[in-house]
């Protein structure tokens, strides 16, 4: 986007407001939005300050350069797992305003693994000297991440992508598994399946 | 900044040196190029969605035998802004039992993915709003996918069972038809060998065989397959089962009035002028007239002792307006096939998506892979690398193979093109005596001036 090629262009002061300025914006929408994910009690509206955080984390990486990264956080995150959480929502949900209802035990053990996770994270973050001098100016090259990625790296792909087949086998064993039982149990009123083509 | 980049990196552009002298300063360089941004980016989206719709209808009444908005200015060219003027003065509605937050946050959802997409569209070689998005298309997609998101919360936010199912056949019609959509995108880029869209306009700038729908067979079919994918992915018609009036009243934007519900047609009609782009930008040769003019004019024009800023700038616009007339070419065939065809039912849908596209798309993935492996394509842009019209060159260089079957697929997607030319041209003037007898009003006595009409 044009402030990233602003901040590289020109080494100047104004380029380099514009860079910080965008900086806290994305860094308030991304921190914002995440106190609502965990503060809201509405699934659909955590859901959707949601959006709101990966956009913020993608606005990041396109100031760090990264438009790649930036650009599979939306399609994949923002365009395809909130949407699959939401179409989850309608299909279980009783009510479109259904809520968390914490149980203290639950809230305590939550409260407290996250304490844990924020040390955790803080003292890494403290002790970590990062090499800000190697930082990458310019854009990345699209090509030669794909090379990296089917060259140097293609047995880590490869492990990855077989995971990602398993997981859709698993899926698809599920929902062949629920329909058969649908079928047996044609004679209760809601089967499923029925109940899904009278929806569709 | 964004506008006529590539000048005002090192000099700023030809209308900021006219309004702030020669060295403006880099403040006021940002400032500019945001405004222009705002403004342009604003004004363009609006436009296009306005003309869209307006457009829309008159072909709507066209086909049917009507004449379309014809009052409100030249042609009725000015309609969708009376409608708009309409819509702002209508109240403001939300349904009570309707989640509010979420209702009115809805259609901006919807809207601003829309109007983020024409970030990267190229509508002429300097003429992108950022030239250096090395993502560009990718980037397109992943903001149109967040498009969607706007719908299905419209959906659901209105708390109505029409909505919703409205939204969830947006959800599952959307999330299938995106794989299609990405793969045939893939056999293209396959092909040109990078996802900059305005590395992909020079690509095709040697005439209409160097266009990428002509490269290879799969290219040409993955076109296809595209169009259909991008019909489905922007809930056109014949996959307009989101808002089928039908069966679901008006789906998913059911309870929305006035100017939140003019959003999502803003947000639908932009998406339509952003997949025709990118169709136009990847396929058909972006900004590039069918001889190769524009690109040798260019290229002539980027050496350093032709360099002329206006005659660059006159360029531009040229382009720009041929890359609009393409994109606005294929938003046509949309509007045809919306008026023509009948909806089919999800189930039908979705087998068409996972059954058909998916398989096809994957084929034709696989075959562009082995082509790229077999009968490489020529490298280079053309006019600045290589003259594409140098045929003994081409031979020399050892592409013949790929030359020759660049020319008879350019000859095939000729006859086609022609073919379906005539056809609209006959149908056209055919249906001309018919629309008039259909239409003409008998004729109606005007009563003098001193007579009382009885009622």
């Amino acid at each position: 986007m044009s402030f990233s090629v602003l901040a590289q262009s020109d080494i100047s002061d104004a380029a380099n407001t514009a860079t910080a300025v965008l900086f806290y914006l994305f860094a308030i929408m991304a921190g914002g939005s995440a106190i609502c994910v965990a503060v809201s009690r509405n699934i659909v509206r955590t859901a959707v300050a949601l959006l709101f955080t990966l956009t913020g984390v993608a606005g990041l990486y396109f100031l760090l350069n990264a438009e790649f990264l930036a650009a599979v956080q939306l399609v994949v995150y923002a365009g395809g797992t909130l949407i699959l959480i939401i179409f989850g929502v309608m299909l279980t949900s009783k009510s479109p305003f259904s809520r968390f209802e914490a149980k203290l035990g639950e809230v305590v053990i939550a409260m407290s693994l996250a304490c844990v996770l924020l040390f955790a994270l803080v003292m890494g973050i403290v002790r970590t000297t990062f090499a800000t001098d190697e930082f990458p100016t310019g854009n990345y090259p699209i090509d030669r991440l794909g090379q990296v990625l089917l060259g140097d790296y293609l047995v880590p792909f490869e492990v990855v992508s077989v995971l990602l087949l398993a997981v859709m086998i698993g899926a698809a064993y599920l929902a062949k598994g629920r329909r058969r039982e649908g079928e047996e149990g044609a004679a209760r009123s809601g089967s499923l399946s029925r109940q899904a083509r009278e929806w569709s | 900044m964004p506008i006529l980049a590539q000048q005002s990196l090192s000099q700023p552009t030809l209308f900021q040196q006219l309004v702030f002298g020669e060295d403006p300063g880099l403040l006021v360089t940002f400032i500019y190029s945001f405004i222009l941004c705002a403004t342009v980016f604003a004004g363009l989206v609006s436009l296009v969605a306005m003309f869209c719709i307006w457009w829309e209808r008159k072909v709507a009444g066209h086909m049917q035998s009507r004449i379309g908005p014809n009052r409100v200015g030249p042609f009725g060219l000015l309609q969708s802004l009376a409608d708009g003027v309409k819509l702002l003065l209508k109240e403001d509605l939300a349904p009570d039992a309707a989640d509010h937050f979420l209702f009115r946050l809805a259609p901006y959802l919807a809207f601003a993915p829309a109007f983020a997409a024409f970030l990267a569209l190229p509508f002429g070689p300097d003429l992108t709003f950022e030239p250096r998005l090395n993502v560009g298309l990718f980037w397109i997609l992943a903001i149109l996918a967040v498009e969607v998101m706007g719908v299905i919360l419209a959906g659901w936010a209105s708390n109505n069972k029409w909505a919703i199912y409205g939204a969830m056949r947006e959800a599952c019609q959307m999330v299938s038809y995106e794989i299609p959509l990405g793969i045939s995108i893939i056999v293209g880029v396959m092909s040109a060998g990078t996802l900059n869209m305005v590395q992909l306009g020079h690509l095709q700038g040697g005439g209409l065989h160097t266009w990428l729908i002509y490269r290879n067979p799969f290219v040409f079919a993955a076109f296809f397959v595209y169009f259909i994918a991008s019909l489905a992915s922007n809930k056109r018609a014949p996959f307009d089962l989101p808002e089928s009036e039908s069966e679901l009243v008006a789906g998913f934007h059911t309870e929305y009035s006035g100017l939140r519900w003019s959003f999502f047609f803003f947000a639908e009609y932009g998406a339509m002028f952003v997949v025709g782009g990118i169709q136009a930008a990847l396929f058909l040769g972006a900004w590039h007239d069918p001889f190769g003019l524009i690109g040798a004019a260019y290229w002539k024009l980027m050496l350093p002792e032709n360099y002329n800023v206006a005659a660059l700038f006159a360029l531009n616009c040229i382009a720009a307006a041929i890359f609009c007339s393409k994109a606005l070419l294929i938003i046509f065939i949309q509007m045809w096939l919306r008026w023509t065809l009948p909806r089919p039912r999800i189930d039908q849908v979705l087998y068409a998506c996972v059954k058909v596209l998916l398989p096809l798309a994957c084929v034709l993935l696989l075959g562009g892979a082995l082509w790229q492996w077999l009968i490489p394509e020529r490298p280079g842009i053309p006019w600045k690398d290589y003259n594409p019209f140098n045929f003994v060159q081409w031979a020399e260089a050892g592409f013949t193979a790929a030359l020759v079957i660049q020319i008879l697929l350019m000859l095939i997607g000729l006859a086609g093109f022609v073919a379906t030319i005539s056809w609209i041209a006959y149908a056209a003037a055919s249906g001309r005596n018919l629309k008039q007898r259909l239409t003409e009003p008998a004729p109606i006595d005007e009563p003098s001036e001193g007579e009382v009409v009885a009622t």
